[in-house]
């Protein structure tokens, strides 16, 4: 900070003269803010105020607007101003500012109690709204099915094969890795606890079991919701940004039968060839690991799976997965159809997709657990 | 003309521009004076765009210079750089706001980054920047997908104006907008630059535009400006695209109002 003083005081009498001078910008803003506010808290100091702007060089809309708030803030208090000597040019810039902030829309402060409670208060409601939007979408999803029934012609098959291949064939490999990797971790887990009392075999049941009825599905489903889902609502969301889903509905198509139907029976048919491969390559991983970690023999690990494993166990795992398949392609087509305008919106909805499908699968599967245990199977 | 000085702020020479092997601008040459408002016109696809790019920055040029405010934009360090860059704002087509931030925000935003302002100042400032450009502030807390297109383009001059810049760079300011709303943006622009000692630089391609608020009008053409100077310069060129473009059915000429 150089030069002179932005605005030096005088007073004589009950006359306070104000000089200002040098440039009154938007870099020294900060300075000349401080000064202005300190003749404001002086202002009863004197019963009228001059303020000389001659020799100031150069105003931008900082400075006017320092000028006009100076001006404003002694008035109030019931003292008299006048600006002296503003530079013709200036005039214009000046009673810019002299327009500027008249109207109060001050931005509503709330307590921070009050604060926490709308905050609890939308977060409830929003949840009601998710749950009401998901039975909508499962409808708009029905109702879609049955005129795709009624009417197969209009069926978008190229679509759904399409996404098939995308979600389901594209996705074999990593599946498969990781399936095959948490079947031999949980093989070895067994082993190295079970041996301790001389249970090794029981880790046959223990894998078989598990992998069929929950793992095996479970992992295959976190694994779309995070790979498939996402893309759903991704795409989605961008289209209905960038209006193309309206464009759809002036020529007189349905969002529903072109867009998500499609994508969600490609989920239904993916998940469970999906989760039947997973399994597979659980099985194999945990039979591997057996043999290689615990030495047994791949043909005892065979006959004590076909004693332990009966085909209740496949069926209660694969019966899971289309409609576990269903609940990611649904939430996915919500959150996607949520996305406002905004880029932020999009990221956001793409996560509460991902997180609400996972959370959803898993309550879902606690149903179904339920279910299974009161009809015995 | 506001100002008189013959003080180019801009100076461009010999720029070449190209991608890959299309030349798009060749050896051009251009001057922008304190003080005016500059319309710049050419064909679709004829490099208007890339001109106003490259002058800012975001288009690589292959040869030739461009000096604004007298630092050679190709040679200068990051610092004096960034020293031009406060000095200008940019009004992009689309309004390029910061679609997670509020209004507010958006105005806020340059002012935030280079100056350490009050609380208070900060918002009396941007809501005198919105009134400015013919907004109120209860667009304030807004969201710019809250916004209509016209409203769009005001709050996105108002960001460009937040840091009271010399130039302004506006792309196609009235695109997009009703013929009533796109008369007021011109008047805005008009008073603005009167107001504050703004030199306009604006790529249109309205002609209402050209005629009520440009002091020059320079025309873009083979990768060259072509000609350059008043609206009546235009109107007595004989070059066939100017004479197609000013004189031509759309133009007030061929609907028969007098200038």
């Amino acid at each position: 900070m150089s030069g002179e003083p932005l605005l030096q005081s005088k007073i004589v009498g009950n006359r306070m003269a104000l000089a200002g001078a040098g440039s009154w910008t938007a870099d020294r803003a900060v300075e000349l803010e401080q000064l202005v506010d300190d003749v404001v808290r002086r202002r009863d100091a004197a019963a009228t105020i001059d303020i000389d702007m001659r020799r100031v060089e150069r105003l931008d809309t900082y400075g006017a607007w320092l000028l006009e708030r100076l001006v404003r803030d002694v008035d109030s208090a019931g003292r008299s101003t006048r600006v002296i000597g503003l530079p013709t040019r200036y005039q214009g810039l000046f009673d810019e500012a002299h327009q500027a902030n008249r109207s109060h829309s001050k931005r509503r402060r709330e307590s921070a109690i009050t604060a926490a409670l709308i905050i609890v208060g939308e977060t409830m409601a929003k949840v009601a709204i998710d749950l009401t939007n998901i039975v909508q979408m499962v409808g708009a999803v029905a109702a879609a099915a049955m005129r795709a029934i009624a009417r197969p012609w209009t069926y978008r098959f190229t679509s759904m094969v399409h996404h098939v291949d995308r979600v389901g064939w594209r996705a074999v490999p990593i599946i498969l890795l990781i399936t095959f990797l948490i079947g031999a971790i949980i093989a070895q887990q067994g082993i190295f606890h079970f041996r301790r009392f001389g249970a090794d075999v029981f880790v046959v049941d223990m894998l078989g079991i598990l992998v069929l009825r929950e793992i095996g599905v479970l992992i295959v489903c976190v694994m779309v919701a995070g790979r498939s889902g996402s893309a759903y609502t991704a795409e989605l969301g961008s289209m209905k940004m960038r209006e193309e889903i309206d464009a759809l509905r002036t020529m007189g198509f349905d969002p529903m039968d072109v867009l998500i139907l499609p994508r969600i029976v490609a989920l239904v048919i993916a998940v469970p060839i999906l989760a039947f491969l997973g399994s597979m390559a659980a099985l194999y991983g945990g039979g591997l690991v057996a043999w290689l970690y615990g030495g047994m023999a791949p043909d005892i690990f065979l006959g004590r799976l076909r004693e332990s494993v009966t085909f209740d166990h496949f069926m209660v795992g694969m019966v899971k997965a289309p409609f576990m398949a269903l609940v990611i392609g649904v939430v996915a087509a919500v959150e996607g159809l949520a996305v406002e305008g905004s880029a932020e919106s999009l990221g956001l909805r793409t996560t509460a997709s991902v997180v609400k499908s996972i959370f959803l699968v898993i309550v879902l599967d606690g149903f179904f657990a339920i279910f299974f245990a009161s009809i015995g199977k | 003309m506001l100002d008189t000085s013959n003080e180019a702020v801009i100076r461009v020479r010999d720029v070449v521009v190209g991608f890959k092997d299309v030349t798009i601008l060749n050896r051009l040459s251009l001057d922008v004076f304190r003080g005016e408002i500059l319309g710049f016109v050419g064909g679709s696809g004829a490099g208007k765009s890339v001109l106003m790019r490259t002058i800012i920055g975001l288009v690589p040029k292959v040869s030739g210079t461009i000096e604004v405010f007298g630092v050679d934009l190709g040679s200068a360090e990051d610092e004096e750089r960034q020293a031009v860059e406060r000095r200008w704002g940019v009004l992009f087509q689309q309004g390029a706001l910061f679609s997670s931030l509020t209004v507010r925000q958006n105005v806020q935003f340059p002012m935030r980054e280079y100056l350490k302002l009050s609380r208070r100042l900060l918002d009396e400032v941007a809501v005198a920047k919105l009134e400015m450009v013919g907004l109120t502030a209860d667009v304030c807390e807004k969201y710019p997908s809250e916004l209509s297109g016209g409203m769009i383009k005001r709050v996105a001059l108002a960001r460009a104006l937040a840091l009271d810049p010399e130039i302004v760079f506006l792309d196609e300011p009235t695109s997009g907008l009703d013929p009533i709303g796109a008369g007021d943006f011109d008047d805005l622009i008009r008073t603005l630059s009167r107001t504050l000692g703004l030199t306009v630089y604006m790529v249109t391609h309205d002609l209402d535009s050209l005629h009520s608020v440009c002091d020059r009008i320079a025309v873009l053409a083979d990768g060259k400006v072509i000609t350059s100077g008043p609206i009546s310069t235009m109107l007595a060129s004989e070059h066939p695209w100017v004479k197609s473009y000013f004189r031509g059915k759309r133009s007030r000429a061929g609907h028969g109002v007098t200038v």
